[in-house]
């Protein structure tokens, strides 16, 4: 085992490519927690002509984020990309192994399951956008291909398509049930239809360009996003943020995960059209939103974070109405939800539907409010704590049902601690300087940024080539882990409890298709 | 109308700018579209960002089908469609058949930056880059995401447009 200094305090452990399977489970035996695998093409690098592939895992709880974090590393000959898959031992890297051979044409053999993810079957094969010599606005034809997913076989069994376009306003997702009568055997997922080639675009960029498209991976996590694109540069370049700015960064994290979680405590009674629940809820987020906008100027708090700290300083006068405005929302949220979990309906649909067992959220690697409805205690903001989560104090509520229900009342339980986050910044916010500058970005080395999101653990890499431009970025989003686990969750439940188990897990689809 | 609502949300009054819409909105789509003005969202590859900003659209602040408009779960039932997202690859597609399934006179409305040009990601191998690169657009609502007022004032103002197509036509 050699540790790499070159990458910013992440112990790397080298591996053959057919050796991968053997080094991930020391990793995984020693209690490491499996974040996502990146691909990278380096066959231009001298040191290296290869493609390189690493798989990170979170290996010290407690730990400071620098030394948290474990890769196991190996390069992929260009002249035969191809490496033994982990995805038997490890099912959590199944989607990943997969987007690998579709954006760089690595071949993981062994792989149970590799049609195409992120470029649909009309892509061509054996063209891979993500290489180094692909270049970005190349467009390619539509093949005629039709696409391939298991299927259930027998007597009484009928397929339901729906999607990618909705009725509702939501985002593009395609779902294929197989049911019998009204139960679903087997629902097969089709996404990454917003994949917009986020991570290409980015390539050559200098480092201090690249916020604002972390903003735009996802509109409604665009701060937790911009804060983990923000520690992997400030982690890069070696500066600490002020310490107002750490105070800062959390309170706009905070406020994003409370009108995410108010706004799905309505939304969730959308799923049952529970009018009161939905109508009230949208009205709370937008109080939610509009104290946003008078605090930071926009009502997503986009622009607020920079790097080195944040583009914007509040006023006192502007926290205390932030202060007012809370504590007028707060007790209606309270009441939203005793008048929603009171109602007999609310509990015949929520209890028992949609359970996401403990062992299925393991396996999986589920994160977020999901993972902690079902009862895994993980919370990065805790584990790995970054910013000034380590000064303030706070429960990580983890409960056992992982139903419906569960993840509805789990929304509560975290706005509870988010409002309580608030409030202690707002008292103790220090006084000083919110940003501080960054020079330069070292050549050719990697960080990574990882934070807690309202929707989980978001995770990004990035690397910068030999003029210190970013080579390379890549953002796995707390949806991409979580996806694969609403389709088991739906299994052996009814069509019509469909819409009500994809809100209680509330993903978006442009930060998991990028 | 609004007012008890308001109230108890504690929102103050209807701005002046509100009001100037509704009188406007009121006029142009009650001589067009007999105060029912359909629309169907389509996402072509957004950020969720302006999903969310025409959902707000239906909260009790905002309250959009107290003018007449609603969204619709078809297409074929719309009289504007309110397109967010630059046009992917993967939804190309299916947007061209959104389209095609819409009956005449298809207004568009282009939502955010994204629709616009591509915004800031703009033509990419995956990424058209702007709603007008394949259709007609009416009317293009600039912001990233535009709020929803701004939705609002984009709708109004196509379907006043319509008007004067419409007219035109006749004479
Ligand atoms: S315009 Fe902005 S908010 Fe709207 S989809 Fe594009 S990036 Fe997202």
């Amino acid at each position: 085992m050699n540790a790499d200094k070159g990458f910013r305090g992440i112990r790397t452990v080298e591996s053959e490519p057919y050796q991968l399977p053997g080094a991930v489970t020391d990793i995984l035996l020693q209690g490491g927690r499996f974040l996502n695998a990146v691909a990278t093409d380096e066959r231009h690098r001298k040191d290296v002509v290869a493609f390189v592939l690493r798989y990170f895992f979170a290996t010290e709880c407690g730990a400071t984020a620098s030394s948290a974090y474990t890769a196991v590393s190996a390069r992929i000959p260009a002249e035969r990309p191809s490496y033994a898959s982990v995805t038997s031992i490890l099912p959590a890297a199944a989607w990943a192994e997969r987007e690998s051979h579709d954006l760089f044409g690595l071949v993981p053999v062994g792989h149970p399951d590799l049609r195409p993810l992120v470029l649909h079957e009309h892509w061509p094969q054996g063209v891979y956008p993500l290489r180094k010599d692909y270049p970005l606005e190349r467009r390619q034809t539509y093949v005629d291909a039709s696409w391939t997913y298991p299927k259930v076989d027998g007597e009484g069994v009928f397929e339901v398509p729906v999607g990618p376009i909705h009725a509702g306003i939501i985002e593009p997702g395609h779902f294929r049930f197989q049911v019998m009568g009204d139960s679903v055997l087997h629902l097969e997922p089709k996404l990454f239809y917003t994949h917009r080639g986020l991570e290409k675009r980015v390539e050559g960029l200098d480092v201090s360009s690249g916020l604002p498209f972390a903003e735009q991976v996802c509109g409604v996590c665009s701060v937790s996003h911009a804060i983990s694109y923000a520690t992997a540069a400030e982690s890069l370049s070696g500066v600490t943020i002020p310490i107002r700015a750490s105070y800062l960064r959390v309170l706009v994290a905070e406020l994003e995960r409370l009108y995410n979680h108010v706004g799905d405590l309505g939304n969730i009674c959308a799923g049952i059209g529970y009018a009161y629940g939905s109508t009230a809820g949208s009205a709370l987020k937008e109080q939610l939103l509009r104290a946003n906008a008078a605090l930071t100027g926009h009502r997503y708090l986009k622009g607020s974070v920079a790097l080195g700290g944040m583009a914007v300083d509040v006023t006192e006068r502007q926290l205390l109405e932030l202060e007012r405005a809370l504590s007028r929302i707060e007790p209606r949220v309270e009441d939203l939800v005793q008048a929603v979990v009171t109602d007999d309906v609310v509990q015949n649909r929520f209890r028992k539907t949609g359970v996401l067992s403990v062992q299925n959220a393991l396996n999986l690697g589920v994160v977020g409010p999901a993972a902690r409805a079902s009862g895994l205690p993980l919370d990065v903001r805790r584990d790995q704590p970054y910013l000034a989560y380590d000064a303030l104090q706070f429960e990580v509520p983890v409960q056992a049902e992982g139903d419906v229900f569960a993840r509805y009342w789990q929304r509560l339980l975290e706005a509870r601690q988010s409002f309580s986050l608030i409030r202690q910044v707002l008292n103790r916010l220090p006084e000083g300087p919110v940003k501080e500058p960054i020079e330069d970005y070292p050549k050719e080395s990697y960080a990574v940024g990882v934070t807690e999101s309202p929707r989980g653990e978001n995770f990004h890499f990035l690397a910068t080539d030999e003029a210190g431009r970013i080579a390379r970025y890549h953002v796995r989003s707390a949806t991409y882990a979580n996806w694969p686990a609403v389709a088991k969750a739906v299994q052996g439940n009814i069509v019509p409890d469909f819409p009500l188990i994809n809100k209680s897990f509330e993903l978006c689809y442009a930060c998991c298709d990028r | 109308m609004l007012g008890p609502l308001r109230k108890r949300w504690n929102l103050g009054h209807l701005t002046e700018a509100d009001e100037h819409l509704e009188r406007r909105l009121k006029a142009a789509s009650c001589r067009l579209f007999g105060r029912s003005l359909h629309v169907r969202h389509v996402d072509s590859g957004s950020c969720n960002g302006c999903e969310f900003e025409a959902m707000a659209l239906l909260n009790p602040l905002y309250d959009m089908q107290r003018f007449g408009l609603d969204f619709v779960a078809s297409p074929r039932h719309a009289d504007l469609l309110l397109v967010t997202g630059g046009v992917t690859r993967n939804l190309e597609q299916a947007v061209v058949r959104t389209f095609e399934a819409t009956p005449l006179p298809k207004l568009l409305v282009a939502v955010g930056a994204c629709a616009l040009d591509g915004g800031m990601i703009g033509p990419t191998y995956a990424n058209r880059g702007g709603v007008d690169k394949l259709f007609p657009v009416t009317v293009y609502v600039p912001g990233c995401p535009p709020s929803p007022m701004d939705i609002l004032d984009g709708m109004v103002t196509a379907v006043e447009r319509a008007e004067e197509w419409d007219s035109q036509k006749r004479t």
